[in-house]
């Protein structure tokens, strides 16, 4: 339960943080991909922002040995660059590009009453379903 | 190339408040803030590790519609694509962070911060895809 809690508080900050930054807006974030045209940095200083506050906190932690709240720190174990990342991280950018939504942003704008958002979202949860489908046969 | 519509502050700001929340959970949990990593392992899952994930996702939502409901005004907030352009969005991003392990969050801000390698490919890939696929719809098109 308190898990539960601070996860629920972290994930409000986190789209607090999204909100600010604007990247909720999914014109603001083609802007950025559009480099060509009339071009739009601020995503690329939301990362620079959010890549210096959490590398800083990465490194203080490792001193502790075990999380505040938890038994212990959980880093990604994969540390290969293998196909299925690349392919996947692909078909992810093409996604991107068409609609200007990633995962977090698409979840915290859907609170702002747009459908077309639901639809993303529905679209994105069959996605994963599908992934889910595909790896369970092969 | 026109710069315009830069807001380096509400960037800076914005991004140093999503490095705050990841850094809880890091420090807090132990856990690294990948939103695709936590909704893709909270859809049809079970066990212990469930309720953690559903509720940061019960956080993000609960920011959107809270600041809906409280500073409308503050919301920016345009959308040129259509529901079919939504919907191959959505399909293409919910199979492509599975397969590719992460997104904008877990590889681009985490990953990066903890110079992974493997994140770091993940990013330039999904730049990439993402500044040519805008490009293919603007000036090709």
């Amino acid at each position: 339960m308190k898990r539960a809690f601070i996860s629920f508080l972290c994930g409000l900050v986190f789209g607090a943080g999204l909100i600010v930054s604007q990247m909720t807006n999914p014109e603001k974030v083609i802007g950025f991909l559009d480099v060509s045209g009339d071009w739009d940095p601020s995503l690329a200083l939301v990362m620079v922002g959010a890549v210096v506050v959490f590398a800083l906190a990465y490194r203080l932690a490792l001193r502790r040995h075990v999380p505040l709240f938890d038994e212990r720190f959980l880093p990604p174990e994969k540390a290969t660059v293998e196909r299925p990342l690349i392919i996947g991280s692909l078909m992810f950018g093409v996604g991107w590009g068409i609609a200007g939504f990633c995962p977090g942003p698409a979840l915290v704008s859907s609170g702002f009453g747009d459908p077309r958002v639901w639809a993303f979202v529905a679209a994105m949860m069959v996605g994963i379903l599908l992934f889910r489908t595909t790896r369970r046969s092969s | 190339m026109n710069i315009v519509n830069f807001t380096p502050v509400a960037a800076l700001t914005g991004g140093a408040i999503i490095g705050l929340a990841a850094a809880a959970m890091w420090w807090l949990l132990g856990r690294i803030s990948g939103i695709s990593g936590i909704l893709g392992n909270a859809i049809g899952a079970r066990g212990p590790d469930l309720g953690w994930r559903l509720a940061f996702i019960a956080g993000l939502l609960t920011a959107g519609v809270l600041t809906a409901v409280i500073f409308p005004g503050e919301i920016h907030f345009d959308m040129e694509s259509g529901y079919l352009r939504a919907i191959l969005a959505g399909l293409l991003v919910g199979f492509g962070t599975q397969l590719g392990s992460g997104c904008t969050s877990g590889h681009g801000v985490c990953g990066i911060s903890r110079l992974s390698l493997r994140s770091m490919a993940a990013t330039v890939s999904f730049m990439a895809a993402g500044i040519l696929t805008v490009f293919v719809m603007r000036q090709v098109l």
